[in-house]
């Protein structure tokens, strides 16, 4: 640090010995918290909140009972989004990597997610059931896991090939999947899935992730967020619905999902693991906001562009300090 | 007595913090712009969201969706936290243009800063547990960012218990901490002076 420098900084440093003026700081605070509680009240009472009635499974199974139905397919056959996931909820995959960096697959399966049973077969067994039901379950448990795939596969890849249409489904050897996955549409219809799927049989339950997740497989939920605005591509992390302000400060994070490479998908490695390699860079940039004081360029913008002499405009006209060039 | 943990503490409290400089009745004549005001705005809307915060929480989380106070109260709550951020943005950027880490006042700058980190964390856990579509779409959307660092694995953006507790008792309290530590921070250290400012008219001034 030259001489010139150091003496600035322990000028910067050092008690204010100048011009100096009263302050009540108490009074301050008294009045900033009057103007804010009348600020807050003014809006509450002219504007309200966002109330967005929560989805629910039966709304899903009586709006598109075919989505539905195909969901629990693709629950049974092991292709849906959950099935195939990966850490924290099982190992059907690896996870997103940015180079050697595996951290989802490191840390593990933490919250075990089995989808045949937590979503399917455990919900289905809570009930009292017809007897064809009871009979389809049945005939699922005691199949060999082998038997089990080749029916829900079968199912599934005929229900994409008629292109979500359950009732342009031609026969085959689908064993049970046709009875639970109907079954399972008719419990949703009747409202006793979302319960079910959150108390798994037990008594007090606070943790959503298997309904969240169940929701997500299928198109409701993609759906109603497009219809909000809510998706990712627009912006939809800092929105909210209706309208009313989101969480505006997440406009760094989204932005990086509106440009190339994040947002596509089939871009590798960058898009395809786009979560990833965005968290990290909003990591480096946070830690980046706390060590300003250090980044060469970013520190001395203050000194070079001139907003300060705005800011203590009139110091500086009683004092006659004209602007020094750096 | 002076080896005492308790009376060292004391008396480096004394030094560096006395109730003079807590508690000023005086401050620089160079604080004379509307840009001070946002600091104490950002705090006193923080004392807004803990009040409607503390209210909301005796009466659980769903409360406010059946409840015309309820709706007020999480009315309150919601325009509380969207003032903060506006003026807590406001501040940051005008100590960012002051260059207010100057003067041995990077820890002030510093805490002030993982301050507003955590406001982010909070805010989203608080978005979290609205109990609404809302909160189940960004639950959902939410998760695969965590989890792809993770994070998942201990900060489970779909678990609403998880979610709550964090809410009202883990995050306000490290927000709350910080807060304290960066209002002490500027307290010690005083406002910064102006850039360009010089020795000479700064001691030569008077009262």
């Amino acid at each position: 640090m030259s001489l010139n420098k150091e003496l600035k900084h322990e000028f910067d440093a050092a008690p204010w010995r100048g011009k100096t003026k009263r302050y009540d700081i108490v009074k301050e605070g008294t009045i900033a918290l009057a103007i804010v509680a009348i600020l807050a009240l003014s809006l509450s009472l002219l504007m309200g909140s966002p109330d967005e009635t929560p989805l629910t499974f039966k709304g899903w199974a009586v709006s598109n009972s075919d989505n539905f139905y195909a969901t629990t397919v693709q629950e049974l056959a092991g292709t849906s989004g959950t099935a195939t996931y990966g850490a924290p909820y099982n190992k059907a995959s690896d996870g997103l990597n940015a180079g050697p960096l595996w951290p989802q697959k490191w840390m593990g399966v933490t919250h075990p997610i089995d989808s045949v049973n937590d979503f399917v077969i455990s919900p289905l067994s809570t009930q009292v059931m017809s007897t064809e039901i009871a009979s389809a379950v049945a005939t699922w448990k005691t199949a060999s896991a082998q038997q089990k795939q080749d029916w829900a596969t079968a199912y599934d890849d005929a229900i994409t090939k008629a292109e979500g249409k359950i009732s342009a489904v031609p026969a085959g050897a689908y064993g049970p999947v046709p009875a639970l996955a109907q079954g399972l549409t008719d419990m949703a219809k009747g409202g006793a899935l979302d319960a079910a799927l959150l108390s798994q049989g037990g008594f007090f339950q606070t943790d959503n992730t298997k309904q969240i997740l169940f929701f997500g497989d299928g198109s409701y939920l993609d759906d109603a967020g497009t219809a909000a605005n809510l998706q990712g591509g627009t912006w939809g992390m800092m929105n909210e619905t209706g309208r009313y302000p989101g969480q505006a400060w997440l406009w760094l994070y989204s932005f990086w999902y509106q440009i190339p490479p994040f947002n596509n998908e089939e871009s590798k490695p960058i898009g395809a693991n786009a979560d990833l390699y965005i968290m990290l860079i909003m990591g480096v940039m946070s830690a980046g906001l706390v060590f300003i004081p250090f980044i060469p360029g970013v520190k001395s913008l203050p000194m070079r562009i001139p907003i300060h002499r705005g800011i203590w405009r009139q110091y500086y006209e009683e004092n006659g300090i004209k602007r020094r060039r750096k | 007595m002076s080896e005492m943990w308790t009376s060292k503490l004391r008396t480096k409290w004394q030094k560096n913090l006395p109730i003079e400089k807590l508690l000023p009745d005086d401050q620089p004549a160079y604080v004379a712009s509307w840009i001070y005001v946002f600091g104490v705005l950002t705090l006193s809307a923080l004392a807004m969201i803990i009040a409607s915060g503390i209210v909301l929480a005796f009466q659980g989380p769903a409360w406010y969706h059946t409840s015309d106070t309820g709706k007020f109260m999480n009315s309150m709550h919601f325009w509380s936290v969207q003032l903060f951020f506006v003026f807590m943005v406001i501040h940051l950027w005008g100590k960012f243009w002051m260059a207010a880490w100057r003067g041995n006042r990077f820890r002030t700058w510093a805490t002030g800063a993982v301050a507003f980190i955590s406001s982010i964390a909070t805010a989203f856990t608080g978005y979290l547990v609205q109990t609404n579509f809302d909160s189940q779409w960004i639950s959902f959307e939410a998760k695969d960012g965590f989890n792809s660092m993770g994070v998942g694995a201990f900060f489970n953006v779909t678990n609403l218990g998880q979610m709550l507790l964090l809410h009202v008792a883990f995050l306000p309290l490290i927000l709350g901490v910080l807060t304290i530590v960066h209002v002490l921070m500027v307290r010690k250290r005083g406002v910064v002076p102006p850039i360009d400012a010089v020795p000479t008219i700064a001691s030569g001034g008077s009262r």
